[in-house]
């Protein structure tokens, strides 16, 4: 008992009350939450959440595991936040309580040994880090490359784990070899007249399971006329570290970002991944108390721009013709692109520029695909009955191509594509796509 | 709890303290209370089976659609049970010879209007709150939209209900038929009554043809009284408006401050003005209204030329909500209704009532048919204020019946009214309508403490003024 209350304490400190208060119970964000489309219970809506939150603050409640579910189970795709008319920031809320519950467990030695360990292995060891990130991914490199992969396969091994991860381990991509990842420069000059100068923020996971998305986004803005830079001491955004509660994680990192970033002199930030951006902008939330860095953190935030958003500033389109074979292309809204970077239009404006394809809107495009980072992991029952959501509106559209702005989105589409699409679809990253484009068209 | 669950099956009761806290309330603010459970009925039979037992131990019932009401409805606060119609949302029978459609009543509102309108059929009552908001909830308060004043409210609409009285009978009432005068009119009676009767389980609803074409004009005025003098002379002129609706000069300068879209700020009101129908005749009332504008003396009058150009003239309005919302902590949005005619007199005397009492009241609403919605950005931490706002809103209610209007337009009672309704019916009305409560609710376990308050508030004739 002691215990919860303790914990009821840390929630009532750490979050926001303004916040919980500016909701005004309307209930205007229930249709666009996926979670409580699935299940239409009000304890898994937005509304349902935040009135859990402060009925722990106000001590209606107590903090049980009843409370954690229903923060767990929140996709934090935050879909209900551009649907809110008063402006409530639930990012901001639930990043504060699963902090608090985390900083709760930890000191009170309540985390499963497991989760202690998995949480040490993955926030302190491989997204800290990018050195290990390096080598984690050269394992799996390894792995593809020398047989181990069909081996294992063929060996059921993967009967070990649970269904879902079985099933991610089957998408995932290609590792390019280390020494070409090795050899791309730290400035690359813009193709013709330069037309912004940028630096780009090449992420983690992007820069190496999806290194090739990488290579071809910076192939755009170079034709688009951007002098890039790459600083080299750049880390992971902290994004997985802040959604599952990790706060200090996050902090070292963004502090890292920053400084890495602050030596360079450019217009903007560009970002490929639609949830990394969106961390990166909430730098200044994550930094706002710390008087050393809060000014600093507004400066880098107001520099992050999307990819896509710079190419159409840019005028990429009037500069570079695209064309592709004949084919059905529809899009998947990346939820934190969408509904924190407000990058909706520009890649519709992108693909739907592109000689030969054929773009369709599918409907609720904007709702979640259920990978929501690691959710689909922890959460594979809801992150299932959610793809399986979506994948009745891809398939509607009867597109081939799926085109998405994020690696886990990119990831749970082919997943999605696997177990519910058609042999002739696949997902591909918007920078994937209209590198692609460019090359067909100067065939 | 045990017997609960066996009568209905355990996964349709919830009685964990997470689940109870997220039905402790509803849009109203500063209502809240904790329910023992919430059970979610697959059918008919569930709700019986829910009743009988409710009945029998004398256990509370409140049902409850999407819990927007702004009554405090749907509040338990006696505790009890939630009922909740997540499970019961079908839309059961499009009919296409009658022009009706049956819903249980879980649908939400938005998806029925979608449904009957891809087959070129109209459901006019469109309460802001459509896209989330139930039938079930909308036939008990009676809801209406921005389509009233052409269209009427729910009650013009529904034809039949279907409901389980809290013994466990089933009640059916009216039919697919335009006239039926068998007996007392218990669909009338069951339409409105905020979950204190009965539970309705399925309804069956009129439909209209879906109008041709719509035109969409947005004009500004000086003052408050060329606006409303407009609204009454555009009636009188034989125009009947699918849209009519006001803004006043605070909401005009709250929403310019928020959304900057370029409103001029310096006008006294706005009115958002819209036809629907056969195209000539939508022409032709567009034309009156616009020359009954100008006429009034407004100071620009602006017709959309498309769908795009109508949205945005749309937009200001539609925003007013969030624009007010984001202004303090607490927003609570109030509902008194008068006479068209009265429509300037009573916003000036919500303009007085406000500085009477030193709150921010910003007045929007729909015009063309009296119902108001005065506004109140406040802090609900702070008790003072709220002891003043709770006063303003008393002499409001006050205001607006001694305009001939009355208490609520569309809102509902709830727990929130429940003091006033007596203001409004008088001793006589209160005790027919307590006999009415007997008969349907003899042990009175149907949202108990809604609509009836154990004491009316004293009226208090304008009494903040000076
Ligand atoms: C932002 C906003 C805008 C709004 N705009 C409008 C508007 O323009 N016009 C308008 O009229 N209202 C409006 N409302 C109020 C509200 O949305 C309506 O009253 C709506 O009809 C309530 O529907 P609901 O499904 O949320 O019902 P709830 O709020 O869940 O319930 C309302 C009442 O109905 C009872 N009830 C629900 N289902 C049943 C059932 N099956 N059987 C018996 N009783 C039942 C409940 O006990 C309660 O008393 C607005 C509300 C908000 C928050
Ligand atoms: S839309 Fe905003 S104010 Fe309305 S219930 Fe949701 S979070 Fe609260
Ligand atoms: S973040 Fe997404 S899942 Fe979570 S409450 Fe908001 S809309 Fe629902």
């Amino acid at each position: 008992m002691k215990q919860r209350t303790e914990l009821a304490t840390r929630m009532t400190e750490k979050l926001d009350y303004e916040e919980m208060l500016g909701c005004m119970r309307c209930g205007f964000c229930l249709p666009t939450c996926p979670t409580y489309i699935r299940s239409k219970d009000e304890s898994a809506s937005p509304r349902g959440r935040i009135a859990i939150m402060k009925g722990v603050v106000d001590g209606l409640i107590e903090p049980d595991e009843g409370v954690e579910k229903t923060l767990n189970e929140c996709l934090g795709c935050l879909a209900c936040e551009p649907a809110c008319p008063a402006g409530v920031r639930y990012s901001v809320l639930l990043e504060d309580a699963r902090a608090a519950i985390t900083e709760h467990k930890r000191a009170t030695g309540q985390m499963p040994v497991r989760e202690r360990l998995v949480r040490k292995v993955v926030f302190d060891g491989l997204f800290l880090n990018k050195a290990k990130m390096e080598t984690a991914t050269g394992f799996l490199r390894f792995y593809q490359q020398s047989g181990v992969q069909t081996l294992t396969h063929k060996l059921r091994i993967l009967d070990w784990f649970p269904d879902q991860l079985q099933k991610m381990e089957t998408i995932l991509p290609t590792v390019p070899p280390k020494t070409e990842r090795r050899r791309r420069p730290e400035r690359i000059p813009a193709t013709g007249a330069t037309t912004a100068r940028v630096a780009f923020f090449s992420g983690c996971l992007m820069d190496t399971m999806f290194y090739e998305t990488n290579a071809n986004t910076i192939k755009l803005l170079q034709a688009a006329g951007c002098d890039i830079v790459i600083p080299k001491t750049q880390q992971c955004c902290g994004a997985l570290h802040g959604h599952a509660g990790e706060q200090t994680g996050a902090v070292t990192l963004a502090k890292q970002n920053i400084a890495a970033f602050e030596a360079e002199d450019v217009d903007y930030i560009i970002t490929n991944a639609g949830g990394c951006g969106a961390f990166l902008i909430g730098y200044d939330h994550l930094l706002k108390h710390d008087p050393e860095w809060a000014e600093r953190a507004e400066r880098f935030t107001a520099k992050i721009k999307d990819f896509a958003s710079i190419l159409i500033e840019v005028g990429f389109l009037d500069r570079v013709p695209l064309s592709l074979p004949e084919q059905l292309i529809t899009y998947q809204d990346s939820c934190h692109l969408r509904n924190v970077q407000k990058g909706a239009l520009a890649p519709r404006v992108l693909l739907q520029a592109i000689e030969g394809a054929v773009y369709i809107e599918q409907k609720h495009a904007d709702h979640c695909c259920g990978s929501a980072g690691v959710y689909n992991l922890l959460q594979p029952v809801i992150a299932n009955d959610i793809l399986e959501m979506k994948m009745g509106h891809v398939n509607v559209t009867a597109a081939q191509t799926i085109v998405t702005s994020n690696p886990g989105c990119h990831m749970q589409m082919q997943l999605g594509i696997q177990e519910h699409g058609t042999d002739s679809m696949r997902a591909v990253h918007l920078a994937d796509l209209l590198v692609e484009a460019m090359d067909h068209h100067a065939i | 709890m045990t017997q609960l669950r066996e009568k209905i099956g355990a996964d349709v009761v919830f009685t964990d303290s997470t689940t109870r806290l997220a039905y402790s309330f509803d849009a109203t603010p500063n209502y809240q209370a904790m329910p023992d459970a919430i059970v979610a009925p697959r059918s008919t039979e569930d709700v019986q089976a829910v009743l009988r037992l409710c009945h029998e131990h004398r256990i509370p019932v409140v049902p409850r659609g999407s819990a927007t009401n702004l009554a405090g409805g749907t509040t338990p606060l006696s505790g009890g049970v939630v009922m909740d119609f997540r499970h019961m949302d079908k839309i059961v029978e499009i009919d296409e010879k009658n022009l009706t459609v049956t819903v249980e009543p879980g649908c939400i509102t938005a998806h029925l209007a979608q449904a009957v309108e891809a087959r070129g059929l109209f459901y006019p009552p469109d309460p802001s709150s459509m896209k989330i908001s139930t039938i079930g909830g909308n036939i008990s308060e009676n809801s209406g939209g921005l389509r009233g004043l052409k269209y009427g409210v729910t009650a013009d609409y529904v034809l039949a209900l279907e409901a389980v009285l809290p013994n466990g009978e089933v009640l059916r009432t009216g039919g697919k038929l335009a006239k039926d005068v068998a007996g007392y009119d218990l669909t009338r009676v069951l339409v409105g009554s905020e979950g204190t009767l009965a539970v309705i389980t399925q309804a069956t609803l009129k439909l209209i043809p879906l109008p041709e074409t719509k035109q969409t004009m947005l004009a500004y005025f000086e003052d408050l009284d060329s606006a409303a003098r407009t609204v009454s002379r555009i009636i009188e002129n034989r125009v009947i408006p699918a849209t009519l609706e006001l803004m006043d000069k605070k909401t005009i300068e709250v929403v310019e401050a928020y959304a900057n879209i370029g409103l001029p700020t310096d006008v006294g009101a706005l009115l958002l003005l819209e036809q629907d129908g056969p195209l000539d005749v939508v022409r032709r009332d567009i034309e009156a209204m616009h020359a009954v504008c100008l006429e009034e003396g407004a100071l620009s009058v602006e017709v959309a030329r498309d769908e795009a150009h109508a949205e945005t003239l749309r937009y200001a309005r539609r925003i007013a909500l969030s624009a007010l919302a984001r202004l303090s902590p607490t927003t609570i949005l109030e509902d008194a209704t008068v006479p068209r005619s009265e429509i300037a007199e009573m916003v000036r005397r919500i303009e007085a009532i406000g500085r009477a009492y030193d709150i921010q009241i910003a007045t929007f609403g729909h015009a063309g048919d009296g119902n108001l919605h005065p506004t109140v950005a406040t802090d609900a931490r702070n008790h003072e204020e709220m002891k003043r706002v709770e006063a303003a809103f008393a002499d409001i209610f006050a205001a607006a019946l001694d305009l001939g209007g009355t208490i609520t337009g569309e809102h509902g009672v709830g727990a929130m009214k429940a003091p006033y309704l007596e203001w409004k019916l008088g001793p006589a009305g209160i005790d027919v309508m307590k006999g009415i409560k007997l008969a349907f609710d003899p042990h009175g376990i149907m949202n108990p403490q809604k609509m009836f308050a154990k004491a009316a508030k004293k009226r208090i004739v304008q009494g903040g003024l000076s």
